[in-house]
């Protein structure tokens, strides 16, 4: 089946600047994909166009069969909540605790509070930080503040995980640490697509690549 | 629908810690808003105990029915029968142009003036008492009386009491375009401060909304927040007016008594009190919601 499907897709910038141009790529349930390329190539703008943050300007994205391009604005929500999203900068929220950061998509798509608890500990638990559940992100690490954000990416058992650099400001080892979080969830059926220029990653989990240079696909 | 009144509830908690959250900035906030309700309450309130005042102490109006001068005592006699089957007549009495003649004389200073006239020039007259006192049922009267034979003219005594209830109308309307104008003063002042509010959780509102938050997850503790705004300012507008009606109460008190009239202002009825109150909350409601609907668009 096939999750995600761009066919033609252009995006262009108001001012001229031409992202991505026609790219046309199928993403298959259960598929761990990286998309590579240099800074600035178009990675972050492919993510930001599959989770409908952006709109593309031309060509259809289509995700679960919706097409995302034509979705009223009221589908969005709805359409969102088929993803984890993991960011660069982690975008956790600094006025409630770990535990409450990862409750976030739970209580947004109206969880019972107990289930969701159970949940939210469960997935805080596969990221290794239950213990740290009462503590203020403030107060941990990068590593651990990227840890945190995947549990929020994945506590609500997302379809499709999208990550935009997860391991870009960590070091080796907790690299690979995170890399190996990624394979278990793609190994339990979660597509998983991936922007880095994280050799070593993708040395590790062999997935299939898609490069991206200069807004295009380099096949 | 347990989900469903879940999340209002959260929505309604987060905003009662978001009031908390910063309290002294609340509380000038809230004061701002009661200050702009307890003016046109305040009015109204004591438009309220005038109008009660004004009707509690009136004279009985009076009409009189002043006969041609050429009247004689048939034509007398039968106007004293027409006003017996008068149906609005609570009462009257018939005074002669002679009585009226000697009282008028009796009063000091004006018997030398009044001997100096050769013929009375006083008329019979009718004083009646009607039993409906509001100005219309009066005015239909005294248009009645005017109609029949022998009658010169007909004056009711109801002039001031139209000139009060006119100053009165006057006052309510002068209520409602204050009431007005500060209810927009009030929609601005929530719309200001949700503003802010969303201002600084620009960051937040983002994360929820990439997470899968609806445009109503969104808005709902903006909205919660400033009926809570409302609502909290309704209650200390309230609180403003008992404390200067306490105030007044003491110093209008003797001053009335010194008129013979017993005096006890009121405050508003529980009714009128609930309605001002969830009148507020509707105020800050619409504030929050028109800020929500301008600001959150604009991300």
């Amino acid at each position: 089946m096939t999750r995600i499907a761009l066919s033609r897709v252009f995006k262009r910038y108001p001012g001229g600047h031409e992202a991505l141009a026609d790219i046309t790529l199928n993403i298959e349930a259960g598929e761990l994909v990286f998309i590579t390329g240099h800074s600035g190539a178009g990675k972050s703008t492919l993510l930001k166009l599959i989770a409908a943050i952006e709109r593309p300007t031309a060509g259809s994205v289509i995700v679960n069969g919706q097409n995302v391009g034509t979705l009223r604005p009221g589908g969005i929500p709805f359409l969102r909540r088929n993803f984890g999203l993991v960011f660069q900068d982690h975008k956790l929220l600094f006025d409630r605790n770990a535990f409450e950061n990862v409750m976030l998509p739970l209580d947004i798509a109206g969880y019972d509070r107990r289930e969701g608890a159970r949940r939210a500990r469960a997935a805080l638990d596969k990221v290794g930080l239950l213990h740290k559940e009462k503590a203020p992100p403030i107060t941990l690490s990068g590593g651990e503040q990227q840890r945190l954000c995947i549990a929020r990416a994945i506590v609500h058992r997302p379809a499709i995980l999208l990550a935009d650099e997860p391991t870009g400001n960590l070091d080796a080892e907790y690299a690979a640490g995170i890399g190996m979080l990624f394979r278990d969830f793609n190994q339990v059926g979660v597509t998983v697509v991936l922007a880095t220029h994280d050799a070593q990653l993708a040395e590790r989990l062999q997935p299939r690549r898609i490069e991206i240079r200069n807004g295009r696909l380099a096949s | 629908m347990k989900s469903w009144l879940f999340a209002h509830f959260r929505a309604f908690s987060g905003a009662c810690s978001r009031l908390a959250a910063s309290p002294l900035a609340n509380l000038l906030n809230i004061a701002v808003i009661g200050a702009a309700l307890a003016l046109p309450l305040g009015l109204y309130v004591l438009l309220a105990n005038l109008q009660g005042l004004a009707r509690d102490h009136t004279p009985q109006p009076q009409i009189s029915i002043f006969m041609n001068l050429d009247a004689n005592a048939d034509v007398v006699r039968n106007i004293d029968q027409r006003l017996r089957q008068q149906a609005g007549v609570a009462a009257f009495r018939f005074v002669p142009r002679a009585t009226a003649l000697s009282q008028l004389q009796a009063r000091a200073g004006l018997g030398d003036i009044m001997a100096g006239l050769r013929d009375n020039p006083l008329p019979d007259a009718f004083i009646v008492k009607p039993k409906d006192h509001r100005v219309a049922a009066l005015e239909s009267l005294r248009a009645e009386f005017a109609r029949w034979t022998g009658v010169a003219e007909v004056q009711v005594d109801s002039d001031w009491a139209r000139r009060l209830e006119q100053l009165l109308a006057l006052g309510r309307s002068g209520v409602l375009m204050l009431g007005a104008a500060l209810a927009l003063a009030l929609i601005a002042i929530t719309f200001n401060t949700i503003r802010l509010q969303i201002l600084t959780q620009r960051d937040e509102i983002e994360v929820i909304r990439l997470i899968g938050a609806t445009d109503a997850y969104v808005r709902r503790p903006f909205l919660y927040f400033g009926g809570l705004a409302g609502a909290a300012g309704g209650i200390a507008a309230w609180l403003m007016i008992g404390l200067a009606l306490l105030l007044l109460d003491a110093q209008l008190r003797p001053l009335a008594e010194s008129y013979g009239i017993p005096l006890q202002l009121s405050h508003l009825s529980p009714t009128d009190s609930a309605w001002a109150l969830l009148f507020a909350c509707g105020l800050g409601w619409c504030g929050a919601w028109l800020s929500v609907r301008r600001h959150l668009r604009l991300d």
